[in-house]
C-alpha cells in the first residue's frame, strides 16, 4: 500500500484521485484546436509531392485560382521573398518551409492552398498542377554512406556527402581491450523501424495575426507552447514578429507522444499567409499527411556486442549506430545530445566498460527523429541491451532472469557512475524482477514451457528488466536552442485559501491538471479540489520547455513542490506572527502550523493565506504567490522489470500475448491511478512496435502503409490486459522523490514481447527476430532456418 | 448545389443546408458547432466520429449528412440529462479510461449501442465490440473496465471496484 | 478528406433508381452501405458525379428460406446477418464471417449486396458465396436475371452486374440434412482484409460421404476463387484427415496470391493450406453436430 501523508479530502500524494479534467472530456466540451473557430477564418490545406526526389520545374496555380472561394496559392518563391522558406529545426539543422526547387521526400510539402472553406481548399489542392523531374531518391542510408552516393543536401554550402554527424561516447580503448579478452562475445544486428506515434488527434493550427496590433496568436498542437513562441520569435523576428507579439495556446491536446514537439512547414506557412492577409488561417492534417509528413521516430541501425564469462557476467558492452534522418535531422533532443540519451544503453547491469558510437545520414525520406512516447532514444538503447542480454544468456546456456540477477547493479550501490556517464540515482533492481517473478510464476511456466515442447506447442517467456532516464535536464548540459531545460511553476493563493497554479508543461493526456493539484495539495494542505491548473497560454503561465521525455513530474512537478515551500514558510512566519511564537516553535501537519506541544494553538492554511492579504506582518510583502523555475541536479532514473507470456500457433504463427506483467519503479507515486494509467496506455505503445507498426517505404521512395488502413494501430482486441505494479524507489535528489513514468512501459515493453517470441520458437534455431515480429516474418524465418517445407 | 436536410439531434430538430458531399461529421461540428464529435483518420479506420444513427452507431465520417436526412442523431452532447452523467460517462471518469479525451466521445457512443444490444457483455466481447475505436493512451484495461462499470449500473447489478490494481 | 462534389438521389423505388442510372449514365455509381465507396471517394480515387442511394428502396432487406434457398436481400446489413436466428442457427459461416469484416459501425452500414458488388477478391463475402454455391439476382427495368456466382466476378472492381442494373438478392441453396459451414481469415489486426482467408461448406450423407462441398478463397487469387480441385477430392469420399489434407494442400496449389504488405506468395499459399484444413475440420463438426 501506498502512505499518504494528506487525508482523502486534502488529497496529496498518494491517493487516486479522480482527474479533474475528465468533466469536458466526457462530455463533449473539449477544447481542440480544430474546435477552434474565428470570425473570417480561412483553411489551408497543402499540395506535396508525390515524389521522393525531384526538381519542381514548374507550379500552375491559375486553375486553382479561378475555383470561387480561393483566396490564394502560396509556394516556395512566395515565402523567399520574405525569407521565410526555410526555417531551423530543433537540432539546428535547416528545413524548408515550402520548396523552391527541390523536394526531397514523398509528402513533401509543395505549394499551400488558401480557401473560404475546408471543402474548397481541397478542391483547389487537386487544381494546383505541378510539374516534376524525377531523380533517383537514397533510400538506404547504407547506401546514403556511399561514396558515389547523390549528395542530398547539396543546398548546404560545400557538402560533399550525406553525412550529418558523428557521435561516440565511453572508453574505447578499455572496451576493445575487454573484448579481446572476453571468454564470450555476441553479436546482434538489429533495426529499430521507422515508427509514427500516430495520435488520434492530427496536427494543427489557427494562426490569426491581428494587423492592427501586429500581435500573432497562434491555436497549435503543441506539446511545447513556450519554445513554440520563442521558435516563431526566431524564424520571423525579421519581419516583426517579435517575442511579445506573440501568444502561443495550446489548448487540449489529443495525443502528442513527441510528435507534436516539433515545428512544421503548415504551421510557418499558416503564420505567414495569416500576417499578409491578416486573416485567422486553419490547417488541420489529414491522418495520411500526419502519418507520412509529420517527423517520424527510431529508424537506427544498430550493432551490438556483449563480452562476459562463460559463467554469465557482462563485462563490456558496444554499440554501433547507424540513424537514418531521412532530409533533415528535426529530432527534438537536447541540443548537446544528437542520439538523445541512447547512452543510457549499458543497461541495469554492473559492468564498467563500454563504447557506443553513432552516425547520421540523410536519406530522402521524411525528416524527424522524435520521440514515440520515449526519452529521447532510450527505446531504441534498452530494445539494444534487452535483446543482446538475451542473446548473451542464450550464448551461454543460461536462464535470462538468473543472468539478469547475477549481473544487476545492487541496490546499495547507488548512485551508481555508469561507463556512458550517467550517475543512476536509485533503484532496486532486484526486488522488481523478484516480484514480477513471482506475479507470473516464472519458475512453474519454465516447467510448463518444457512440457509444451515436448507437445509440439511454442510458449515463450521474455524479460526486459530496464533502466530509464528522463526528467531534462540539469543546465549545464540540457539546452534546446540554448534555452535550459529547467521548468516552472507559478501558484497563487486567493485571499479565501483557494488556487490557481500555472505550468510551463503541457498535458496531453497525462493528468497535470490531477497531479500537480496534489502536489500543491501535498505541500500546502489546501484540498486539490481547491486547486486550479492551468497551462499552454503563454502569456499566462511561466515559461518552460513543456511535456515530452516523461520530464513533467521531474522538472514542473519539482517546481511546484518548491513554490508551494516558498509559500508555507512564508505562511510559517505569518502563523508565527499570529500565534506570537517564534518558527522555530511551530510545527506542520498538512493544512496547518500548530505550536510544539500545544496542538491546540494553531492556524490552518486557510487562516494564514486569509492573514496574507488581510493582517500580514509589519515589513513582509503581501499577497501570497510564488514562482519557482526547477533546475534538477540530475535526470531520474526509473526502472522496470517486465516479463511477457506468448503462445504461438505453430501453423500460422499466429502470436497471442498469454500474460504481461509489468513492475514499475517511478519513485514516489503521485497518483496511483494515473500511473497505472500511464503504464496500461505505454504498454499498448510498446507492444505497437514490438508486433504492429512501422513505416515502410518502396525503392523509389514511395510510402507503401501511409493510411490507418495499413498503419497498424492495435485495437482492444490485438492489446492484451495488462497486469501491473510497482517497486518504490525514491528520486533521492528530487522534491518529491517522483521519477516520471509516462514512457517507461514504452520504452520496456518491446523487448520483453520479443525475447518471448524468440524463446518461444529458440529450439527451432531462432536466435533473434526483428521488430515489428509479424506472423508474416517469424513465418519466414522459420522457413529459413527450414522449419517450413 | 446545397441542399436542405432535416435532423433530430439530441432532440432538437434542426433544417440546414448542406452540399451531397458534406460528410455528416462535418454537418454536426461545423454547422451545428457540436465539436464533441473528433476526426481522426480518411478511412473510417479510428472511429473518433462514432455517433448514433437511430440507435445505431456510426462512423460519421463515412455517412453523408444527406444520407441522415429524417434520421435522429445522439452525439455526445446528448448523453447527459438533468439527472446527471450516463452510466457510461460515469463508468470513463471512474475507472479513468481516458487520458488525452480525443477518442473518448466515439468510443463511449459505440459502448452505448454496444450495451444496449448485449447488456452485460464479457471482456472479450467489449474488445471486440470496440475494435472500431482506437485509443491510443489508453491500452484499453481501463476501458473495458469503465464498459464493465456501466453496464452493471445500467442493469442494477452490484458495482464493480473502479480502484487501481496497482500494487 | 472531402471527395469531388456530386449529385445525389435517393429514389424510393427500384423504376425510380433504373430510370436515375439511365439518364446520368456511366458517371453514376449505386450508395448502398457506402462503406467501401465514400472512403475512395474521400481519397479521391473514385470521383462519381452522381450517386443513387437506394437505400430507401423497399424489399431489399429480408433474410428467409423459400423455395429451398436461403435468401438475402442486396440491402440486408453485416450486422443484421449477425442479429438473424435463422442465420445464427444454420449458417454459421456468415457468423464466422461478419465478426472478421472490419469492425462493428462499418457492419452497421456495410451491405452484403455491396461486399459482393464491389467486385474486390479482397472482400470476405465473394468467398463465402462461392462455398455455399449461391447466386446472384440482378434487377433492370428489362426484369430479373441470375448469375451463378461462378460467373459473377469479371475483374477487378467489375462484376455481371451491367450499368443500368442493380444487384438485387443474394440466393443460397437452404442448408439441409448434415450440413455444415466455416470461415476464417488471417488478418494483420481486427478489420483488416485478409492475407488469406477460406470458406467452407460439406454436406454428408448419413453413410459418412460428403455430398457436397465447397471452397472459397479470399485475397489469394485475382478473382474471388472456387477451389474446385480441393472440392473435387471431397465429393463422394469418407473426410479423413488424409483427405483434408489432400483438399486443402490442392487449394494452396491453385490459388494465385500475390506478393504485399501481408505476405508474399509462399506464406499466402502456406495460409491457404492451413486455414483450408481446419475451416473444412470446422464445417465437417457442425454438419456432424446439425
Amino acid at each position: 500500500m501506498i502512505k499518504c501523508k494528506t487525508s482523502k479530502e486534502i488529497g496529496g500524494m498518494g491517493h487516486s484521485k479522480k482527474r479533474k479534467e475528465d468533466a469536458r472530456f466526457i462530455q463533449g466540451k473539449g477544447n481542440y484546436v480544430d474546435d477552434v473557430k474565428l470570425p473570417g477564418m480561412v483553411y489551408m490545406d497543402i499540395v506535396r509531392s508525390p515524389y521522393a526526389y525531384a526538381k519542381i520545374k514548374n507550379i500552375d496555380a491559375s486553375k486553382a485560382l479561378e475555383i470561387p472561394g480561393v483566396l490564394a496559392v502560396v509556394t516556395g518563391k512566395d515565402l523567399e521573398q520574405y525569407n521565410l522558406h526555410w526555417m531551423p529545426t530543433l537540432m539546428s539543422d535547416t528545413q524548408m518551409v515550402l520548396p523552391t526547387d527541390t523536394v526531397m521526400y514523398q509528402a513533401q510539402e509543395v505549394a499551400a492552398v488558401i480557401a473560404t472553406s475546408r471543402y474548397i481548399a481541397r478542391d483547389a489542392k487537386e487544381a494546383v498542377m505541378v510539374e516534376y523531374e524525377p531523380m533517383d531518391p537514397v533510400m538506404d542510408p547504407y547506401k546514403a554512406m556511399d561514396e558515389d552516393a547523390p549528395v542530398l543536401r547539396s543546398d548546404k554550402e560545400g557538402k560533399e556527402d550525406n553525412h550529418i554527424w558523428h557521435w561516440e561516447v565511453g572508453d574505447k580503448n578499455k572496451t576493445d581491450r575487454v573484448f579481446e579478452e572476453a571468454e564470450v562475445t555476441v553479436k546482434q544486428q538489429m533495426h529499430i523501424p521507422r515508427i509514427h506515434v500516430a495520435s488520434i488527434e492530427t496536427c494543427g493550427c489557427v494562426a490569426s495575426y491581428n494587423k492592427v496590433e501586429n500581435h500573432l496568436t497562434m491555436y497549435m498542437t503543441t506539446q511545447a507552447p513556450h519554445a513554440i513562441r520563442t521558435v516563431i520569435a526566431l524564424v520571423a523576428g525579421h519581419v516583426g514578429l517579435t517575442e511579445e507579439k506573440i501568444r502561443v495556446i495550446s489548448p487540449d491536446i489529443g495525443g502528442g507522444f513527441g510528435g507534436k514537439v516539433p515545428v512544421y512547414p503548415g504551421y510557418v506557412i499558416a503564420i505567414a499567409v495569416s500576417f499578409l492577409t491578416g486573416l485567422p488561417v486553419k490547417w488541420i492534417e489529414d491522418r495520411s499527411e500526419n502519418l507520412q509528413a509529420d517527423s517520424f521516430a527510431r529508424d537506427y541501425h544498430i550493432t551490438a556486442e556483449m563480452a562476459g564469462t562463460k559463467e554469465g557476467k557482462i563485462l563490456a558492452t558496444r554499440f554501433k549506430v547507424l540513424a537514418d534522418h531521412g532530409y533533415t535531422d528535426a529530432s527534438a533532443n537536447p541540443s548537446k545530445f544528437p542520439t538523445g540519451l541512447f547512452s543510457i544503453g549499458t543497461g541495469s547491469y554492473d559492468y564498467n566498460a563500454a563504447y557506443m558510437e553513432a552516425d547520421a545520414v540523410y536519406t530522402n525520406k521524411p525528416p524527424g527523429g522524435v520521440a514515440y512516447r520515449c526519452s529521447f532514444r532510450v527505446t531504441e538503447a534498452v530494445h539494444a541491451i534487452e535483446r543482446l542480454t538475451d542473446v548473451f544468456a542464450s550464448e551461454i546456456g543460461k536462464d535470462p532472469a538468473q543472468l539478469r540477477m547475477d549481473n544487476f547493479i545492487k541496490k546499495e550501490d547507488f548512485p551508481w557512475a555508469s561507463p556512458t556517464g550517467w550517475s543512476y540515482d536509485s533503484g532496486d533492481y532486484h526486488a522488481g524482477l523478484q516480484k514480477a517473478m513471482d506475479a507470473i510464476n516464472y519458475d512453474e511456466l519454465r516447467i510448463e514451457q518444457a512440457q509444451l515442447r515436448k507437445e509440439g506447442k511454442w510458449m515463450g517467456i521474455g524479460i526486459s528488466t530496464f533502466t530509464e532516464v528522463v526528467g531534462a535536464g540539469p543546465s549545464k548540459d540540457f539546452d534546446i536552442l540554448g534555452v535550459k531545460m529547467f521548468d516552472s511553476a507559478e501558484i497563487r493563493v486567493h485571499p479565501t485559501g483557494k488556487a490557481i497554479a500555472r505550468f510551463g508543461t503541457k498535458s496531453q493526456g497525462q493528468g497535470h491538471e490531477t497531479t500537480y493539484a496534489q502536489i500543491v495539495a501535498e505541500e500546502l494542505g489546501i484540498p486539490m479540489e481547491h486547486i486550479q491548473i492551468e497551462e499552454g497560454d503563454t502569456d499566462t503561465a511561466p515559461y518552460g520547455l513543456g511535456t515530452y521525455a516523461s520530464r513533467s513530474t521531474p522538472t514542473a512537478g519539482a517546481a511546484a513542490a518548491m513554490a508551494a515551500r516558498k509559500l508555507r514558510d512564508k505562511a510559517k512566519r505569518i502563523a508565527a506572527y499570529l500565534l506570537e511564537v517564534s518558527e522555530e516553535d511551530l510545527e506542520w501537519e498538512p493544512g496547518k502550523f500548530f505550536v510544539k506541544g500545544a496542538p491546540e494553538k494553531s492556524k490552518t492554511i486557510q487562516e494564514l493565506v486569509f492573514a496574507a492579504y488581510t493582517n500580514h506582518p509589519p515589513g513582509m510583502e503581501g499577497g501570497f504567490e510564488a514562482t519557482h523555475y526547477y533546475d534538477p541536479p540530475n535526470l531520474t532514473f526509473p526502472s522496470g522489470a517486465y516479463i511477457c507470456v506468448v503462445d504461438i500457433d505453430p501453423e500460422t504463427c499466429h502470436i497471442k500475448i498469454r500474460r504481461f506483467v509489468a513492475i514499475d519503479d517511478c519513485g514516489n507515486i503521485i497518483n496511483p491511478m494515473i500511473v497505472q494509467g500511464q503504464v496500461h496506455g505505454g504498454l499498448t505503445q510498446g507492444l505497437a512496435p514490438a508486433m504492429y507498426e512501422e513505416l515502410i517505404y518502396d525503392n523509389a521512395g514511395n510510402i507503401l502503409n501511409g493510411t490507418f488502413m495499413d498503419y497498424l494501430v492495435p485495437t482492444a482486441v490485438e492489446s492484451p490486459s495488462w497486469e501491473t505494479g510497482h517497486t518504490i524507489t525514491p528520486a533521492p535528489h528530487h522534491p518529491i522523490g517522483a521519477k516520471g513514468v509516462g514512457e517507461s512501459p514504452t520504452v520496456g515493453a518491446p523487448p520483453a514481447i520479443v525475447n518471448a517470441i524468440v524463446d518461444a520458437v529458440a529450439h527451432l534455431g531462432i536466435k533473434h527476430l526483428e521488430i515489428p515480429v509479424t506472423p508474416y516474418k517469424l513465418y519466414k524465418e522459420l522457413k529459413a532456418v527450414g522449419h517450413f517445407e | 448545389m446545397k441542399k436542405s436536410i432535416n435532423i433530430t439531434v439530441n432532440g432538437a430538430d434542426h433544417t440546414i443546408e448542406v452540399e451531397p458531399r458534406t460528410l455528416l461529421v462535418h454537418a454536426v461540428r461545423e454547422i451545428l458547432n457540436m465539436t464533441g464529435t473528433h476526426i481522426g483518420c480518411d478511412t473510417s479506420s479510428c472511429g473518433a466520429c462514432t455517433i448514433l444513427i437511430n440507435g445505431k452507431s456510426a462512423k460519421s465520417c463515412t455517412i453523408l449528412a444527406i444520407q441522415a436526412d429524417g434520421k435522429e442523431i445522439t452525439t455526445v452532447e446528448g448523453l447527459a440529462t438533468q439527472e446527471g452523467l450516463h452510466p457510461i460517462q460515469e463508468g470513463f471518469h471512474l475507472a479513468h479510461a481516458l487520458h488525452c479525451g480525443f477518442c473518448t466521445p466515439g468510443m463511449m457512443m459505440r459502448a452505448i449501442e454496444m450495451l444496449e444490444k448485449n447488456p452485460n457483455p464479457t471482456e472479450e466481447e467489449i474488445r471486440w465490440g470496440i475494435s472500431g475505436n482506437l485509443c491510443r493512451c489508453t491500452g484499453y484495461n481501463n476501458i473495458v473496465k469503465a464498459i464493465q462499470w456501466a453496464s452493471a449500473k445500467m442493469e442494477g447489478r452490484e458495482l464493480p471496484s473502479t480502484e487501481p490494481e496497482f500494487v | 478528406m472531402i471527395a469531388e462534389q456530386f449529385n445525389y438521389d435517393a429514389p424510393s423505388t427500384l423504376n425510380e433508381a433504373f430510370a436515375l442510372l439511365q439518364e446520368y449514365g456511366d458517371e453514376a455509381k449505386i450508395l448502398a452501405g457506402g462503406h467501401s465507396l465514400i472512403p475512395m471517394m474521400k481519397l479521391r480515387f473514385s470521383s462519381p458525379t452522381h450517386l443513387i442511394d437506394i437505400n430507401n428502396i423497399p424489399d431489399l432487406n429480408h433474410i428467409k428460406e423459400a423455395d429451398g434457398q436461403l435468401k438475402i436481400g442486396a440491402l440486408v446489413r453485416e450486422v443484421d446477418l449477425e442479429d438473424s436466428d435463422l442465420i445464427n442457427q444454420k449458417y454459421h459461416i456468415f457468423i464466422d464471417a461478419t465478426k472478421l469484416i472490419a469492425d462493428p459501425q462499418v457492419r452497421n452500414f456495410g451491405t452484403i449486396g455491396g461486399n459482393i458488388a464491389h467486385g474486390d477478391a479482397a472482400n470476405d463475402h465473394p468467398a463465402v458465396m462461392i462455398a455455399l454455391g449461391a447466386e446472384v439476382e440482378i434487377t433492370s427495368p428489362e426484369g430479373q436475371r441470375v448469375v451463378p456466382i461462378d460467373e459473377f466476378f469479371y475483374g477487378f472492381y467489375t462484376t455481371a452486374v451491367q450499368h443500368g442494373e442493380i444487384l438485387t438478392e443474394i440466393r443460397v441453396p437452404a442448408a439441409s440434412g448434415k450440413y455444415g459451414s466455416a470461415y476464417y481469415k488471417v488478418e494483420r489486426k481486427v478489420g483488416d482484409y485478409a492475407a488469406a482467408g477460406v470458406a467452407t461448406m460439406v454436406q454428408i450423407g448419413e453413410d459418412g460421404i460428403c455430398q457436397k462441398a465447397g471452397i472459397g478463397l479470399t485475397n489469394v487469387n485475382p478473382l474471388p476463387m472456387r477451389a474446385s480441385r480441393s472440392e473435387e477430392v471431397l465429393v463422394g469420399s469418407q473426410l479423413t484427415d488424409e483427405v483434408i489434407e489432400q483438399a486443402a494442400k490442392m487449394a494452396s496449389e491453385d490459388c494465385n496470391p500475390s506478393e504485399d504488405l501481408r505476405g508474399d506468395e509462399d506464406y499466402k499459399r502456406h495460409l491457404v493450406k492451413v486455414i483450408t484444413k481446419r475451416m473444412l475440420k470446422k464445417a465437417i463438426e457442425r454438419a456432424q453436430n446439425s
